[in-house]
């Protein structure tokens, strides 16, 4: 405060007024105090345990499970009239190749959804693996953040959605999103990118991409309940999310992560 | 497969490396390259009309009113590009109703409305009252209202007023250069503040843009004050030439220091993306950032304009090299403009790889939609000054 | 000393407030009812998001008249694959039972998608064989029951 000593000594400071600073002061303190507080609770995979009315969907991806089979991806494509041409993917699988001298291949031919061929021959490998990638439904979401007119936001159950309605298409958020999860709608001339089937959601579906996994390598759920499956496997495992450098409070847990992966 | 989209399948070929399947398709083509560019214009021309009025180079008086009409032109179609490259122009006013605070590009609306209804408007409305009130008087016809409208119906001429003219336009002036920094800078931030994308996320973008931005426009209005004159036959003063020089000398040095600060500052901290961004610049960019940006764009003006400094021989061979100095740094400019937009686009998010970007001819978001749009304000410059003539004004002495 | 309004300040006052006021009623004629109701964004947005028709109609659905497919699926390894992983969305299906809206995916290359020998799949989360070696030219389905794999067809 840039009120001085003297100042709040001065006789012309009338006792109702001195108090009323004083209190202003306190309050304004405890605001901050209580602001940061509350900011260190989010931080817990930015879930609020006091809320209890709606839940706060965190997603879970083990990595250690997934077999690239693709299931995810086409399903997505069909659940959510995704143009079929292999430049849009609300999600699609990666498949991470370390050779023997240290280089990387990754592949993802149409989104993992027409299955994988390996690329590399048996000799050449030191490890290889498959990564799905999806939105992260980022509570700190650099999309929601960079949207000029509030067509993208965050749901009160943590999901980032586009308002197809009022979007204006100018792809600030497509070029803000470290993931790459977004993409101009060709025919809707909107972003468009996973809603985590929301509309699934509503009606007490799993989203379209967790129905189908064969192996259960994906795990959707409310991370405000602390007995939820999602929950107990975060606590069970360590996990990670993507370049967490950036801080986009990013939801999306993976299990066994490799560092090749961005 | 059927291929749904030609011109993405095409792409498909050139693809280096990997790069996430939704970053095929660039999102923001050439018209996003003429925004910032224009908005240069915008800032820069400002910046050598303040000279003038706020720190008196008496010598730039010839080009006041000119790099304020250029300021102007190029201002009322700095968004038009922008509107016409989004998916839906026609939701285009929900950026001023609703505007998003924590978005840089919503708050640009405002920042734009501010700098030309605040600032430049009525920085030309002030200077140019006192010969429009009287432009009202003599004309006949549609024109005698035209300046009475544009007035707003005051025609009072008396000192005392005319004297309240120059203080609040002076007032508008010093007001107007952080507006016009803070407009450039934004145009900057919207960038700069991209915190995926490693090719723009730096603090100095903002300068970057502000400073490119004010030698591109002092350059375009030097350009403009030689053809004007030369195309109303006057004699063209060279001494207005070489001020202008100087001041773009200098700020061409400083721009340059600034980017390559930024450079050496990447090329020392290699974070995750050097790799990636080596590559860019070695391959993809290597055209238009060291041949275009730096060689054509730098370089050469850099030591025309040094040899400018020194050289006080013939005339005509002076002309000359201003010119060409002019348009190379235009070219440079938007080579600068092309490298962060495009350039910022062409590597993946992943770092593992590139897409490929080809210009289209026609299409909204093609070579001749971006030329239009860096024509039109030639049309509105044109109109203005046959509106507003300069040499017509009522001679003023402060 | 009376205080003293330059008459252009008086002028360009009237015009500003005019294209305030202007920009103000547009606004509040322009601006979505619902905007602002649960944050910066369209409160009808939520709805609009919840609408989209479902294909995938969720395995309960499909329980209501295959039960019996389940109870051969719970006996083998295929047993925590959902009904629609491999026949598609049948959404439509479950409204109208008929063979034409439902996949029936037979080929080798549909199988191969998990089962194809690739350095990427663990041995322990999936049985990979080399896919042009394998018994080629038959499809899976003619010894394999996808339902059951390891009863084998005769």
């Amino acid at each position: 405060m840039s009120q001085s000593p003297s100042a709040m000594d001065n006789e012309r400071v009338k006792p109702s007024r001195r108090k009323f600073l004083k209190s202003a002061v306190t309050i304004a303190g405890a605001a901050i105090g209580y602001q940061w507080l509350k900011s260190g609770q989010y931080l817990l995979y930015g879930a609020d345990p006091e809320d209890k009315n709606v839940p706060w969907y965190g997603i879970v991806i083990d990595i250690e499970k997934c077999i690239g089979c693709g299931s995810c991806a086409k399903s997505c494509k069909m659940e959510n009239d995704v143009p079929k041409e292999p430049f849009f993917f609300r999600n699609w699988v990666e498949q991470y190749t370390v050779k023997n001298d240290g280089s990387v291949e990754i592949t993802s031919p149409n989104g993992g959804i027409d299955g994988f061929k390996q690329t590399v021959p048996d000799e050449e490998i030191f490890k290889s693996f498959f990564v799905p990638k999806m939105c992260n439904h980022c509570y700190k979401s650099p999309c929601e953040q960079v949207c000029p007119v509030g067509a993208t936001y965050l749901s009160p159950e943590g999901v980032v959605m586009v308002d197809d309605k009022y979007c204006i298409g100018c792809r600030y958020c497509v070029q803000a999103c470290p993931y790459g999860c977004r993409f101009i709608h060709p025919e809707r001339k909107v972003a468009s990118k996973c809603t985590l089937c929301y509309h699934r959601l509503k009606k007490n579906l799993a989203p379209a991409c967790m129905e189908v996994c064969p192996t259960g390598a994906r795990m959707y759920g409310n991370l405000r309940d602390k007995n939820s499956e999602i929950v107990k496997f975060l606590k069970e495992h360590t996990t990670q999310v993507l370049r967490p450098n950036l801080n986009t409070g990013s939801k999306l847990y993976y299990n066994a992560l490799g560092m090749e992966v961005k | 497969m059927e291929p749904g989209y030609p011109h993405l399948t095409e792409i498909l070929s050139h693809i280096q490396g990997y790069i996430f399947p939704n970053e095929i398709d660039l999102q923001w083509g050439i018209l996003i390259v003429v925004y910032p560019f224009i908005t240069g214009l915008v800032a820069g021309a400002f910046i050598l009309a303040s000279l003038e009025r706020v720190f008196r180079v008496k010598i730039l008086k010839p080009t006041y009113q000119l790099a304020l009409l250029t300021a102007l032109s190029f201002l009322l179609v700095a968004t038009l590009p922008l509107i016409s490259h989004l998916a839906q122009p026609l939701r285009a006013y929900e950026i001023m109703i609703t505007p998003h605070g924590s978005s840089a590009m919503a708050i640009f609306g405002f920042v734009y409305l501010w700098y030309l209804m605040v600032v430049l408007l009525l920085e030309i409305w002030f200077d140019y009252r006192q010969s429009m009130v009287i432009w009202s008087q003599e004309k006949t016809g549609i024109m005698k209202w035209v300046y009475k409208i544009i007035t707003l119906g005051l025609s009072d001429i008396s000192p005392r007023t005319l004297e309240w003219d120059r203080k609040l336009g002076y007032f508008i002036t010093v007001i107007g250069i952080p507006s016009a920094f803070i407009l450039h800078g934004y145009v900057g931030f919207i960038f700069g503040s991209i915190k995926a994308n490693p090719w723009w996320s730096t603090p100095l973008m903002p300068i970057i843009f502000l400073f490119s931005a004010m030698v591109s426009g002092i350059a375009m209005v030097m350009l403009i004050y030689m053809v004007v004159s030369y195309i109303r036959t006057k004699d063209l003063d060279i001494n207005v030439l070489d001020a202008i020089g100087k001041y773009l000398f200098f700020v061409l040095i400083l721009d340059f220091t600034i980017e390559g600060l930024d450079q050496i500052h990447r090329i020392y901290e290699a974070e995750e993306s050097f790799e990636t961004i080596k590559l860019l610049v070695e391959g993809k960019l290597y055209l238009t950032l060291f041949i275009s940006q730096g060689l054509i764009g730098t370089l050469i003006p850099l030591g025309l304009l040094a040899f400018l400094q020194f050289y006080k021989g013939r005339i005509r061979l002076r002309k000359t090299l201003y010119f060409i100095t002019g348009i190379l740094i235009l070219i440079g400019v938007y080579s600068m403009r092309w490298n962060v937009v495009i350039g910022g686009q062409l590597f993946s998010k992943s770092f593992s790889g590139f897409t490929s970007f080809k210009v289209g001819l026609i299409g909204l978001d093609g070579t001749l939609m971006a030329a239009f749009w860096l024509i039109l304000p030639f049309g509105i410059l044109a109109f203005l000054l046959w509106l507003l003539p300069p040499w017509k004004m009522v001679p003023e002495d402060y | 000393m009376k205080f003293y309004i330059p008459p252009q300040l008086t002028r360009l006052s009237i015009a500003f407030a005019i294209f305030i006021t202007l920009f103000l009623l547009l606004r509040k004629l322009l601006i979505p009812d619902t905007f602002g109701q649960y944050g910066h964004y369209r409160g009808d947005s939520l709805t609009d998001n919840a609408l989209p028709v479902v294909h995938y109609a969720g395995q309960q659905a499909c329980l209501e008249c295959h039960q019996d497919i389940e109870d051969q699926k719970q006996a083998d390894v295929h047993s925590r694959i959902k009904c629609e992983t491999c026949h598609g969305p049948g959404q439509k299906h479950s409204e109208s039972a008929e063979a034409t809206n439902i996949l029936k995916p037979d080929s080798r290359e549909f199988c191969g998608n998990c089962h194809e020998k690739n350095a990427a799949r663990r041995s322990e989360a999936v049985v990979q064989i080399i896919i042009n070696e394998h018994n080629t030219g038959k499809k899976c389905i003619e010894c394999h029951n996808p339902h059951q794999p390891w009863t084998m067809k005769e």
